[in-house]
C-alpha cells in the first residue's frame, strides 16, 4: 500500500464510511497532499463503496478541494470588492513578479501555487490573502514581498 | 409610529463576556420548554443570517416535529462579501454560541449539534474544539447529553444557504434543495433541523440572560434588538460594531462615512445599493423587506466615496455571483453570465444603452425563477446600481 492508500484507510477509519463522511475524508487528503488526485478519488470511492464519479462530482464542486496538483504553499489572494478597492491587483502583481508565475500556476520547484479567491471575510483589513490556512491582512506590495521572502527561505 | 427620530446607538451585549455561561446554561435548562420558546417569540428576535425568520417560531416548529432524531446547526459559513462578524463572535465568545446551541437542543429535543465553519476560517478550528471540549465536559457534569462537532466547508459561498449546507454535510455538491419541505421538518439526513446563524444564537443568549423585555426594548418596531454590523470600504473606521436596529442611513453615514460618501451597499453583494439622495429615507431593519424603505441585512455595510466607479463595483459583484452560482438552475447559471457579459458590452459600446433595460428585465426574471436566494437576489444589487448610476454603466 502506498502512503495515499494508507492515509485514506486511516481517514475512513477515523470518520466512518458513510456518504456523509466523504467531505471530511477528501479534506483530510487535501490537507496532507494539497490536492485530491484522480488516484486518491478512486481509492476513496473503493473505501466508501461508491462510484468514483460521485467522488469527483463532489470534490470538483468546492474551490478549496483542488483536483490539479498544487504547490506546497497555496496562496489565495482575495479579489472581492473590499480587497479590490484597496488594491488587490497590486498585490497580485507583486506576487507574480516575485515568484515568476501567473495566476493559477505553480512554481517549477513545486513550492508555491498562486490563486485568487472570493471574499475571505477580512474586508475591514483589506487586502487579505491566505497561505494554506494562515491569514495575512492589511497587505501592501512591500509587505507581501516581506512575507513571501520569509516563505521562500523556509524549507517545506 | 414614525421612527425617524432614531439616533445611532452603540450597544455592548454580544462581546461582553462575563464568563457566566455555566450559570445561564444550568438555569435555562431548568425552565419549561414552552416558557423558553414563548420568551423567544415575545422578544421578536429575527434571524441574523439574512432571511430574518423569527427565531422563536423556528425552534417551536422543530420542537413540534414528531421524530426521534433532530439536529441543531450553527451556520458559520459567513461568505457574503463584506461580512466578517461571525468569526469575531466565534473567536471572542464561543461559549455563548455553544450554550445557545445546547438550549436549542433541549427545547427541540436534539442531541447532536454541528457548527458548519467555512474553510477560510480553518485557523479557528483548534480553539473552537478546545471550547467545545470544555463545554461538553460541563454538560456531562450537569447530566445534559449533547455533542457538538465542527463540519468544515471548503470554499463555496452557496453552502451558507441552509439546504445547500445540509447537502454539503451529507457528502454531496452544495446544491440547494427545493423548499418545502423546510429544514424544521426535513433537514440534515432528512431529520427536523434548526439552522441558525452564529449571531442569532448569541442574541438568544442575551435573551436567556436578561429576559425578552430587555432585548425587545432595543431597536424599533418590527426590528427589535441589536445587530452586529461589518463595516468596510471607504470609511476611516472599518470594523465590527454592535448597533441598535432602526437607524437611518444618514445617521450611519454621519458616523462612519469619510465625508464624501456617494453610496452604501447594504447587505453585501446580494443586498442593495443606496445612493446619497436616499440616505435620509432608508432605514436599516426588517420591515417592508425589498421596498427600499427599510432594508434587512446580514450586517454588511460597505461605503463608497465619489472616487469609486459603480461600474467596477457591479462588475465585481457579478463576477462573484457568476463564480459562486451552483449552476443547478438555468436562470441563475446563465443569467449571471449574461448580466456580466451584458454590462461589458454596454460599457464597450457594442450594445446600445437601452440594452440595460433588457438586462434589468432579465435580473427581475431571475428573482422569480431562480431556485434559491442566490439567484433570486442578484437582481437586488444589479437593479439598484444600474438604476441609480446608469450614466456610469454606458460608454
Ligand atoms: C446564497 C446564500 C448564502 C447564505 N449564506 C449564509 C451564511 O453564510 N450564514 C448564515 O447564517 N446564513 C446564510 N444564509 C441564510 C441561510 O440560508 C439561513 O436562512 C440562515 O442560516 C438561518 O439562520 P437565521 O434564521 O438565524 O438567520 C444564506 C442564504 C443564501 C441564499
Ligand atoms: S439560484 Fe443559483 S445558486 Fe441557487 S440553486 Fe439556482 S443555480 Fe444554484
Amino acid at each position: 500500500m502506498n502512503s495515499t492508500q494508507t492515509l485514506i484507510k486511516d481517514l475512513a477509519r477515523q470518520y466512518g464510511r458513510d456518504r456523509r463522511n466523504l467531505l471530511p475524508i477528501i479534506q483530510g487528503v487535501v490537507e496532507q497532499e494539497n490536492y485530491i488526485s484522480e488516484f486518491a478519488m478512486i481509492e476513496i470511492a473503493k473505501e466508501l463503496n461508491m462510484p468514483a464519479s460521485d467522488v469527483f462530482g463532489t470534490a470538483s464542486f468546492y474551490s478549496f478541494l483542488e483536483h490539479r496538483k498544487m504547490g506546497f504553499y497555496v496562496i489565495r489572494v482575495c479579489k472581492t470588492i473590499a480587497c479590490a478597492m484597496k488594491g488587490t491587483n497590486q498585490i497580485m502583481h507583486a506576487i507574480e513578479d516575485m515568484l515568476k508565475v501567473k495566476i493559477g500556476e505553480t512554481t517549477p520547484d513545486g513550492k508555491f501555487t498562486v490563486l485568487q479567491t472570493n471574499c475571505l471575510g477580512w474586508c475591514h483589513k483589506a487586502p487579505a490573502m491566505l497561505i494554506n490556512d494562515e491569514v495575512f491582512t492589511d497587505l501592501s506590495p512591500e509587505r507581501v514581498r516581506e512575507i513571501l521572502g520569509e516563505y521562500m527561505r523556509k524549507n517545506r | 409610529m414614525s421612527v425617524t427620530t432614531y439616533q445611532l446607538k452603540r450597544v455592548d451585549l454580544i462581546f461582553k463576556n462575563e464568563n457566566d455561561w455555566k450559570q445561564i446554561l444550568s438555569k435555562t435548562l431548568k425552565r419549561k420548554k414552552e416558557d423558553i420558546i414563548n420568551s423567544l417569540i415575545s422578544s421578536e428576535l429575527k434571524g441574523r443570517g439574512g432571511a430574518g425568520f423569527p427565531t422563536g417560531m423556528k425552534w417551536k416548529l422543530t420542537s413540534e416535529a414528531k421524530e426521534e432524531t433532530k439536529y441543531v446547526i450553527c451556520n458559520a459559513d459567513e461568505g457574503e462579501p463584506g461580512t466578517f462578524k461571525d468569526r469575531e463572535i466565534l473567536t471572542q465568545v464561543p461559549h455563548k454560541v455553544l450554550t445557545a446551541m445546547a438550549i436549542c437542543a433541549y427545547v427541540t429535543g436534539a442531541s447532536e449539534g454541528y457548527i458548519y465553519l467555512r474553510g477560510e476560517y480553518k485557523f479557528l478550528q483548534k480553539s473552537l474544539y478546545n471550547a467545545i471540549g470544555e463545554f461538553e465536559r460541563y454538560c456531562e457534569e450537569i447530566g445534559f447529553h449533547f455533542r457538538i462537532a465542527i463540519f468544515m466547508g471548503s470554499g463555496a459561498y452557496i453552502c451558507g444557504e441552509e439546504t445547500a449546507l445540509m447537502e454539503s454535510m451529507e457528502g454531496r455538491r452544495g446544491e440547494p434543495r427545493n423548499k418545502p419541505p423546510f429544514p424544521t421538518d426535513s433537514g440534515y439526513l432528512g431529520k427536523p433541523t434548526v439552522v441558525n446563524n452564529v449571531e442569532t444564537l448569541v442574541h438568544t443568549y442575551t435573551i436567556f440572560k436578561y429576559g425578552a423585555k430587555k432585548f425587545r426594548d432595543l431597536g424599533v418596531q418590527y426590528s427589535r434588538g441589536t445587530k452586529l454590523f461589518s463595516i468596510s470600504g471607504d470609511t476611516p473606521i472599518p470594523g465590527i460594531y454592535e448597533l441598535e436596529l432602526g437607524m437611518t442611513l444618514s445617521d450611519f453615514v454621519e458616523e462612519f462615512g469619510d465625508g464624501d460618501t456617494k453610496a452604501v451597499q447594504v447587505g453585501g453583494a446580494s443586498g442593495f445599493l443606496v445612493p446619497r439622495k436616499r440616505f435620509a429615507e432608508t432605514q436599516i431593519g426588517f420591515q417592508g423587506k425589498l421596498t427600499g424603505v427599510s432594508l434587512p441585512t446580514g450586517g454588511s455595510m460597505m461605503l463608497f466615496n465619489s472616487s469609486r466607479s459603480m461600474f467596477n463595483v457591479l462588475n465585481n459583484y457579478l463576477d462573484f455571483f457568476e463564480e459562486e452560482s451552483c449552476g443547478q438552475c438555468t436562470p441563475c447559471r446563465v443569467g449571471c453570465q449574461q448580466l456580466l457579459k451584458g454590462i461589458h458590452a454596454v460599457k464597450r459600446g457594442d450594445k446600445p444603452a437601452v440594452y440595460l433595460n433588457k438586462l434589468l428585465k432579465l435580473s427581475e426574471n431571475m428573482q422569480y425563477t431562480a431556485k434559491c436566494g442566490l439567484g433570486q437576489s442578484v437582481g437586488n444589487s444589479f437593479a439598484s446600481i444600474v438604476e441609480n448610476f446608469r450614466e456610469e454603466m454606458i460608454f
